[in-house]
């Protein structure tokens, strides 16, 4: 296999599900937020969050696609692009994308009809309880994917025969060392970027004062996620880190621009590693800091990069930048979360224009920050697919290089379009806002089933029938 | 031992199977509607089109998960394979389901402009339903593998066989799309959909014959099963009872009947992939890897075996719960907004 095809399959891998990742951020706290305001409005029996669940759910739907389309290009990838990986890791890492289709997609595909369309055709109590399920389903859908994607970082529980992995004991292998914090970290990442979006399009409306009344409840219910979110993902993600610099060192080190071992690690604000003279240069750091926070001890050591031969190195650049990118919009969610929850609590938050006005342009964080986030996991891992196991240029199809680049610029001729398309309308249904009615009409007849975007696209182009 | 890796991969293989078949009718249905899209061009038409298939179409869409990730789960080196052998009709097929898989939802947003996600949605059904067919008939003809790894070249699926393989498919979920539209629809529409079932009805047979004349001649490990003694015998209600469905289709449509030509379809494309099966056990990649060659660790078969026998009913169950709360015909509301 040359080594060109090998980067060109890594480079359509990272492009095709770095988009699919986006939609999944967002349907895994949305899906989870929606069912909320459908319980609450079960239980106060107040409109306005019937209202806001029909909102949602037309925005969810579109997203719910996108993420769909793109989710089943990656599971027919492992295949087409790394036949060498399914042969190699198959055993293992086939039952646990099984369970995820049997536990997950089902659940979620099959009760995302009656969540959308069962408005009028089901009584409310099942149509919450079908909203609860697909929630349900985005979240099994994560536990399973990242055990594959844990597994693959620190595998265990399997044993090696003729180069192929065979498991031996699957509670270790669903269970590995970095699956918790992975999935703790993952799935509190997707909650926050939700309640981040619902919180910055609640301030756009009170800025533009409409909709005041949902408006306030989102940016209160965004606002409490987000203040209680945001500081415990720091303790997460240090947990996370914790757990990296026990089984990954050269990814923490790479993370942390640590190049030599001997000394006691600083903690780098800024600087440009230099894969080549193995040093940072324009290096702003606090002394010691890193070992402080990595072995909890001022002078503790950890190990550096020059302890790693260069070939076991990843690229440090794209991980020491990706890493701080996460990592300080983790603290810019923080500070929106405290100063928020302080206004709130002098009872000034929507008087507040200078701190609703740049929040409304706030929704893109917890997106950037994820992909910046597995930006570090995969590309830290490098050489590696499946760590200390198999690497990546071993791992790759026979497919020939021509073909590879063919469905390369397809893809990203395709995705480009085709998902910010997407996000266009989305941002339609946004402006548009949740207006019209609580209940849908009764002469809607009765198996009609209405496309969930559609009342709003009628009410939005006043197209009458 | 020797038990177990001996029918582990034969119960793999069946639920494979009817992975594919539950995904083959179901999705084929809805792509169907993609195909028949151009020849309704009334918006309020095409809008009940959707509406027939819009709370089902994902669901039907997962059988195909199920079923990629079936194989790789149970077989991987099969899957590794056949997707980088057929890798760009794969790929062409993937692209062409996101085309009309997200127009179930843009269509409705874009309106009034919606004109690009209607021919995304037909196109999109198309040419997905096209390289399904071409990805059979690229597996049926064989690929080529050395060492049990693909080692052929990525236009090797392109042979007038496969190309037919696709348009045969293309005029087989068009039957399918047309007969669950008798069934879910009434008035003008009804009227078209049993005009265009018909011709599909045609066409498919057409498409049969010529298939099932062209295997046995093209491909001697066909011809051998098929006409050696008892075999033919064996063999021979796979023909009759095509016959039999493809009349039964064709009274229903005649006698107007709801159910009867839908069903009769079915029938149809069961027996179509009966015949598969029985052509080709038990082979995966036929002539090349079979069930036990290709098979994952039994312990992987297992693990996975206990989890599909606990929830394969269960997902069956509120599949069918979900078809029946969205039962009965769909209909254009009158003075609704
Ligand atoms: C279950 C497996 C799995 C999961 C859940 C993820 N990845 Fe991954 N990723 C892989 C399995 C994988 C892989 C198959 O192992 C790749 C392909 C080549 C490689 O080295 O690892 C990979 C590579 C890879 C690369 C290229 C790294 C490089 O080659 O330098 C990037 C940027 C990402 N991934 C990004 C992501 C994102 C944004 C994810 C968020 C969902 C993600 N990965 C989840
Ligand atoms: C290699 C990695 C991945 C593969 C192979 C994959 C595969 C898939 C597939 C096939 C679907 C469509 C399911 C359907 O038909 O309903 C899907 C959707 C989904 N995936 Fe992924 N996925 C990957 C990464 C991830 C990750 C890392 C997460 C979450 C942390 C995730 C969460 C989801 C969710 C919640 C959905 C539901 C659809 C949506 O939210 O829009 N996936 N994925
Ligand atoms: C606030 C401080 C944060 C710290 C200290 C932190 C720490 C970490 C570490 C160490 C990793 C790499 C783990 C590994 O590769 O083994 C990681 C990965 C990741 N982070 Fe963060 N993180 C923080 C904030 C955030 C935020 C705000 C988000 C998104 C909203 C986020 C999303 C992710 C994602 C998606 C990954 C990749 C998946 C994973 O390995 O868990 N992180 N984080």
């Amino acid at each position: 296999m040359d080594m060109d095809a090998v980067l060109l399959a890594r480079i359509q891998f990272a492009f095709t599900i770095a988009v699919h990742i986006i939609f999944p951020s967002f349907t895994i706290g949305l899906a989870a937020f929606i069912a909320t305001l459908l319980v609450r409005w079960r239980m106060t029996g107040q409109d306005k969050f019937h209202r806001l669940a029909r909102f949602w759910t037309k925005i969810f739907a579109v997203s719910f696609a996108m993420g769909v389309v793109s989710g089943i290009v990656l599971s027919y990838q492992f295949g087409t692009n790394w036949s060498r990986f399914s042969e190699v890791a198959g055993n293992v890492m086939g039952p646990l994308l099984g369970y995820e289709v049997l536990t997950a997609f089902f659940l979620e595909a099959t009760f995302l009809g009656i969540m959308l369309f069962g408005w009028q055709k089901v009584s409310p109590n099942l149509h919450v309880t079908a909203a609860v399920l697909v929630a349900v389903g985005t979240s099994m859908s994560a536990f399973w994917i990242l055990s594959a994607n844990s597994w693959m970082q620190t595998p265990t529980g399997y044993e090696m025969k003729d180069g192929i992995a065979y498991p031996v004991d699957w509670a270790a292998i669903v269970f590995n060392p970095s699956f918790p914090y992975r999935f703790a970290h993952m799935f509190t990442a997707a909650y926050l970027t939700t309640s981040l979006v619902v919180l910055s399009v609640g301030a756009r409306y009170v800025m533009q004062n409409r909709f005041l009344e949902e408006a306030k409840t989102m940016v209160r219910m965004g606002l409490g996620m987000v203040a209680v979110l945001a500081p415990l993902q720091l303790l997460i993600g240090d947990a996370h880190g914790l757990n990296t610099a026990e089984y990954q060192p050269v990814k923490v080190a790479a993370m942390e621009g640590h190049w030599d071992g001997s000394k006691p690690g600083d903690l780098v604000l800024f600087a440009w590693p230099d894969d080549k003279a193995e040093m940072n240069h324009f290096e702003i750091a606090i002394p010691n800091m890193a070992s402080f926070i990595i072995t909890h001890d001022i002078n503790g050591l950890f190990k550096g990069l020059k302890d790693f031969k260069p070939e076991e190195r990843p690229p440090v650049a794209p991980v020491f930048f990706a890493f701080r990118i996460m990592v300080g919009i983790g603290m810019a969610m923080i500070a929106i979360g405290f100063i928020g929850a302080f206004l709130w609590w002098r009872r000034s938050l929507f008087e507040s224009g200078w701190y609703l006005r740049p929040l409304t342009y706030a929704w893109p964080l917890g997106f950037i920050a994820i992909l910046a986030g597995w930006w570090v996991t995969e590309t830290g891992r490098q050489p590696y697919v499946v760590y200390g196991v198999l690497k990546t240029v071993d791992a790759v199809s026979a497919v020939a290089f021509g073909a590879v680049l063919t469905s390369l610029i397809l893809f990203v001729l395709i995705y480009s379009s085709v998902f910010s398309m997407g996000i266009l309308y989305i941002n339609k249904l946004i402006d548009k806002g949740p207006e019209g009615k609580a209940i849908e009409p009764s002469d809607a007849l009765p198996s009609r089933p209405l496309s969930a975007a559609q009342g709003a696209a009628r009410d939005a182009l006043g197209t009458a029938e | 031992m020797e038990g177990i890796t001996y029918w582990l991969p034969l119960v793999w293989a069946a639920i494979l199977a009817v992975a594919v078949t539950l995904y083959v009718i179901l999705d084929g249905f809805d792509l169907g509607l993609g195909i028949l899209f151009p020849f309704v061009p009334q918006e309020d038409r095409r809008d009940i089109m959707m509406n027939t298939v819009a709370p089902f179409w994902d669901g039907n869409e997962t059988w195909l998960v199920l079923g990629g990730g079936g194989l790789f789960v149970a077989f991987p080196k099969a899957y590794g394979v056949i997707m980088s052998g057929l890798y760009l009709p794969i790929i062409v097929m993937l692209l062409a389901l996101v085309f009309r898989g997200v127009a179930f939802e843009f269509r409705w947003v874009s309106k009034p402009k919606h004109k690009f996600w209607d021919l995304a949605f037909a196109w999109g059904s198309i040419v997905a339903s096209f390289a399904q067919g071409v990805v059979l008939g690229g597996l049926l003809q064989g690929i080529t593998m050395t060492d049990g790894r693909f080692s052929g070249g990525p236009l090797d699926w392109m042979t007038p066989f496969a190309l037919f393989c696709g348009c045969a498919l293309v005029a087989g979920y068009t039957l399918l799309a047309a007969t669950w539209l008798i069934y879910k629809t009434d008035g003008a529409l009804e009227v078209f959909a049993r005009h265009s079932a018909k011709i599909a009805l045609l066409a498919v047979l057409a498409a049969a014959a010529i298939i099932s004349l062209w295997t046995p001649f093209t491909m001697p490990r066909v011809a051998e099963r098929w006409f050696s003694w008892p075999n033919l015998l064996l063999l021979s209600p796979v023909p009759l009872l095509t016959v039999y469905a493809a009349w039964s289709c064709w009274r229903g449509l005649e006698l107007e009947k709801p159910f009867q030509p839908f069903g009769s379809a079915i029938a149809l494309f069961l027996l179509g992939l009966a015949g598969l099966v029985i052509s080709n056990v038990p082979y995966l990649v036929p002539d090349k890897l079979t069930v036990w060659d290709a098979a994952a660790a039994p312990s992987s078969q297992m693990f996975m075996l206990v989890g599909t026998l606990l929830m394969l009913p269960v997902i069956l169950g509120y599949t069918v719960f979900v078809y029946w709360t969205f039962r009965g015909k769909v209909r254009h509301g009158e003075g609704y907004h």
